[in-house]
Order: C-alpha cells, then sequence, then structure tokens
C-alpha cells in the first residue's frame, strides 16, 4: 500500500497557521536566512539541482526560470504567487495556504532573494476571500516580525476568469486590465509585472522552495520520479470513497491515488474515467492506471498531471455529458482574444451538445476532431490549446461512448 | 451604505487598483453600481470603455443591481456528476426564481458559476462567497433560512 509523504504539508495539522511563532518553531524562515548566505547564484544552483519543476502545470524547471529574471539587469524586479487556483476538481493550494501560508511566504522572498526583487504579490483567486484573509494576516505577522526583511508582499485579488492562472493574464490583472494573455515572447522573466522581469510561480511551487533548501537539493531529487522529482498535492472529487487531499511522491501510480488513497470507487461501482489536471485535462481509461503521475509519464500516454486534481468518474458516468459540460466551462471561459479559441470552443460545445442530445453524426465526430486538433496548435495561450483535450482524449479512448448516442 | 466615491478613492493610489476597487464596491452593495464606473474610469485615469471592458470581463463582477445574497451553485464537471441539477431545481423552487434572476424583495440572486475550489464537498453553492458543501435539494431550505 503506497504511503502519504507529506513535504510541502508537513505543518497541516502540527502548527496554527495564523500563528507566526508556530512556523518559526517548527524551523520556519531558517531556510531563507541560509539563503542569504548562500548567495544568489549558488542558491538558484541549488533549486536548479533540486529538479524542481512549476506545479502549476507546466513543468518548467524552477531554479532555471529564476536564473532568466537574475540575469537581466533592472532596477526593479517582481516576484508573483500564483493563487488562482481555477481549474476544477482542484482545492491544493487553497489547503497549503489555509494550512501554512508562512511556508509560501518564506519560499517569495527565497525567490527575491535570488532574483533581487524587493516586491512580491499573491494574486488569489476572488472565490476565496476567507483565504486572503489569511494570507493578509500571515503577511502583517511576518512584516512586525521583521523575517522578511526588505521583501515586501501585497495580496491581490481576482475576479473570477479562469484564464488568469495562464501568467501574463495574471500578470495583466494585476495591473488592473482584462486578463488577457500576452503575446510571447517576450517571457514574464524577463519583461512581466509593468515590463519588469517577473517570477511567476504556484503556491505549491513556492511551499516547495523551503524545505528543499533545509534539506539540500540531493534529498528532494531522491524522492519520487528521477525528471520530475518530490512530491505532488493531489485533490480527489467524483466517484471516489475518500474525496480528500493527498500528498504522494511523484512515482506513485494513478492507480495507487485511486485505489489506495482514494479508497477505491463509491458503492461499490466499477471504475470508468479518470480525469486527472483540471477540467482541461485527458480522460483516462482503465488499461492505462499503472501510469506513474509524473510529469513526463502522464504525457507519454496522451494526459498532463496539470494541477493534480483527480476526478473519477465509475460505470455509471455518461462521458459524453461529462464533456459536454466540460466545453460549456471552455466556451464560458475564453477570453475571446484569438479567434481559433473564442471561436473553436463555443463550437465544440455546439457539437458536444448536439451528440448528448443524441443528434450528432459520425460527421460531427471528424470535425470536433479536426477542430480540436487545430485548436491545440492555433490557439494563443495554454486555455485554448488545451480545452480540446477532454473531446480528444475521449474520441480516442471512449469512442464507443459517442458511437452509442450517434444519431 | 458609504458613497461608491469615497470607496473608489481608497483604491486611487494603488497601482492596477481598479479590481480591487470594484471588490470593494461589491462587497458593500453585493454588485457594482452602473453610474460608478464612470467615476472608476476617472479616478484611474482610464477610458470609459476600458473601465466598463474591466468591470464586465471577469464572472465574479457584476455591473448592476442585483440581491442582497448572492447564491452561486457550481455546474463545473465534478458538481455536474454530483447532482447540481437537482440543487439548481430547489433553489429555484424555494425562492420562485429562475437561474440568473432575483427574488422581488431584492434579498436573493441566483447565478451559476464554475468551480469554486471546494470539490471534496460536491455539489457546493455559495452564498456571499461562502461555501456550502455536500448539498442536497432537503438542505437548501434550512441553509437560505439563515439569509432570509
Amino acid at each position: 500500500m503506497a504511503e502519504e509523504m507529506r513535504i510541502v504539508l508537513r505543518n497541516m495539522g502540527k502548527i496554527d497557521p495564523l500563528k507566526i511563532e508556530d512556523y518559526i518553531n517548527a524551523g520556519g524562515y531558517k531556510s531563507l536566512e541560509k539563503a542569504r548566505q548562500m548567495g544568489q547564484e549558488a542558491l538558484m544552483e541549488e533549486v536548479k539541482k533540486s529538479g524542481l519543476r512549476g506545479r502549476g502545470g507546466a513543468g518548467f524547471n524552477c531554479g532555471m526560470k529564476w536564473s532568466f529574471s537574475y540575469k537581466v539587469q533592472s532596477e526593479q524586479k517582481y516576484v508573483v504567487c500564483n493563487a488562482d487556483e481555477g481549474e476544477p476538481g482542484t482545492y491544493k493550494d487553497r489547503t497549503i495556504m489555509e494550512n501554512d501560508p508562512q511556508s509560501v511566504l518564506e519560499g517569495m522572498a527565497i525567490c527575491g532573494y535570488a532574483i533581487g526583487a524587493n516586491k512580491g504579490y499573491i494574486y488569489c483567486r476572488g472565490e476565496y476571500p476567507y483565504v486572503v484573509d489569511i494570507l493578509n494576516q500571515a503577511i502583517a505577522q511576518a512584516k512586525e516580525k521583521g523575517v522578511l526583511g526588505d521583501f515586501d508582499i501585497e495580496v491581490r485579488m481576482g475576479a473570477g476568469a479562469y484564464v488568469c492562472g495562464e501568467e501574463s493574464a495574471l500578470i495583466e490583472s494585476i495591473e488592473g486590465n482584462r486578463g488577457e494573455p500576452r503575446f510571447k515572447p517576450p517571457f514574464p522573466p524577463v519583461i512581466g509585472l509593468w515590463q519588469k522581469p517577473t517570477i511567476v510561480n504556484n503556491v505549491e511551487t513556492f511551499a516547495n522552495i523551503p524545505i528543499i533548501l533545509e534539506k539540500g537539493a540531493d534529498w528532494y531529487k531522491s524522492i519520487g520520479a528521477e525528471k520530475y522529482p518530490g512530491t505532488k498535492v493531489v485533490t480527489l472529487t467524483g466517484d471516489v470513497n475518500n474525496r480528500t487531499v493527498f500528498e504522494v511522491p511523484t512515482n506513485t501510480s494513478i492507480r495507487q491515488v485511486i485505489y489506495d488513497f482514494g479508497g477505491g470507487i463509491r458503492g461499490g461501482k466499477k471504475f470508468k474515467a479518470v480525469q486527472i489536471g483540471g477540467t482541461s485535462g485527458g480522460f483516462i481509461p482503465e488499461s492505462m492506471l499503472d501510469t506513474p503521475i509524473d510529469f513526463d509519464s502522464m504525457t507519454v500516454i496522451g494526459a498532463v498531471l496539470g494541477s493534480g486534481a483527480v476526478f473519477v468518474m465509475d460505470e455509471t458516468r455518461d462521458i459524453v455529458n461529462v464533456v459536454a459540460r466540460i466545453a460549456g466551462f471552455f466556451e464560458h471561459e475564453s477570453c475571446g482574444k484569438c479567434s481559433p479559441c473564442r471561436e473553436g470552443t463555443k463550437r465544440i460545445h455546439e457539437m458536444m451538445e448536439k451528440l448528448d442530445a443524441g443528434q450528432g453524426s459520425g460527421g460531427d465526430l471528424s470535425l470536433l476532431e479536426r477542430l480540436g486538433t487545430v485548436m491545440t496548435k492555433a490557439c494563443l495561450c495554454g486555455l485554448g490549446q488545451a480545452a480540446p483535450s477532454p473531446v480528444l482524449t475521449t474520441l480516442k479512448n471512449f469512442n464507443s461512448e459517442y458511437q452509442a448516442k450517434l444519431n | 451604505m458609504a458613497d461608491y466615491k469615497e470607496i473608489i478613492n481608497r483604491y486611487k493610489d494603488l497601482p492596477g487598483g481598479i479590481i480591487e476597487a470594484y471588490h470593494a464596491l461589491q462587497r458593500e452593495y453585493s454588485f457594482i453600481p452602473e453610474d460608478s464606473i464612470a467615476y472608476a474610469a476617472q479616478v484611474f485615469d482610464l477610458p470609459l470603455a476600458k473601465a466598463y471592458g474591466v468591470a464586465t470581463f471577469y464572472s465574479y463582477l457584476k455591473v448592476g443591481e442585483r440581491g442582497k445574497n448572492v447564491i452561486r451553485i457550481c455546474e463545473s464537471a465534478p458538481c455536474h456528476v454530483a447532482g447540481a441539477k437537482e440543487v439548481v431545481n430547489a433553489l429555484e423552487k424555494e425562492l420562485g426564481i429562475k437561474m440568473g434572476e432575483s427574488t422581488a424583495d431584492g434579498k436573493f440572486t441566483l447565478e451559476f458559476c464554475e468551480c469554486v475550489g471546494q470539490c471534496q464537498a460536491t455539489p457546493v453553492i455559495t452564498v456571499n462567497s461562502k461555501p456550502y458543501g455536500d448539498i442536497t435539494p432537503e438542505k437548501i431550505p434550512g441553509i437560505l433560512a439563515a439569509y432570509k
């Protein structure tokens, strides 16, 4: 039986998240001190060597990302924490911030030191006003204790736009604009918030930083999958017995997540499908359940690790109906800036509704596949590129579900 | 109630602060008063079109009146399969209005929303952003009673 491994959530249930003394007594802020003694370049090298890759879904080497901003000469740089957790089925960042907000602040301050930034923003989704309160209290306590030094952190609220999870859209939103993604390059580490070098990392990524410095890159690298080391906080939803949050090494298999941690399918029913990584993730059939959850292994099977959401569906679920609902989500959340996404998500939704109502034809299936493939290549940002994934993976892995509903 | 001008003025010096100002208006009124947008445009030195553009881009912001208590029901996939539709029916029946409408006394508005990040307890509704999980039609009258 696979066992949980709490690195990011090491303090969960053990400390009072609203008492900075508890965090400090548990060894908190020693890593920031250590980072400052190491010097910027050695620090970045250590983070790079740990193999830590972004936990928001893109999986880019964290230390390498930091080094891009470090190399740019600028009188002002920024550190931004992406807490715009909007992927349906995901509640890991909320769990981290509610249980150990100081670990996120410390991770941000370490990043600030590394790249030479004295200002940080946490962009927290508008649906979490109660988390914003926790963060503001945590920041006030850190300032009072003086642990952050000259590094300042401010919380900004998102306002219900899924696309703002994309880093350049998030930056636009902090600037007070519509959250529309920018054309890239330039990338945010070079030209970001208010045109200054900006590192945007996910909550979970920042929360990993203090412990990596405490225990060392070699220790971290030895955990989980070789090319995506460490742990992943996963959140289970849907038809599993334990709908809750777990932190597991990244070489844990999907089957272990669902059966060992999730306790199997509810009501003694059989498994039909699991969608991992949020609502833009691929649908995975039984035959692929022994795949490890790490970034690269998931890519090989045409799926993603994404945010780590694990949405399980039992044998009674109507796949076409679920995908039609998801298609509606993307039509709603498309920002409209680029036409392949604006028009594509609308047409996919239209066709999925038609198929769900039993009025679709075989021709619709080929059109869906063609449109979906075009969108993965032609859309401006990750939203549009990933939006067809539930459709394309179900056409491939659950084709009989579509055939059964054709007119 | 605080004057919307006074609320917006508090954010005048905050770079990119228009969204924070809109949030503050919503905390006070539960919506963004239509007239306040022109004032926000002036304070943040933006064209009126842009101030509207920002206010209408974000689904959490609502321009124009809505009820004092905003009930949102998540229709994202995990809530969808967990029976969000039955919860919608129960809410509509209890309040005598349809989704997207407000009660005549101005106390409640019903809205759809996407994921609110409480997926350990699907289906989920929020009342003024406070989440209520594992909702069944039977639980609705009890939850709403606290806001009546």
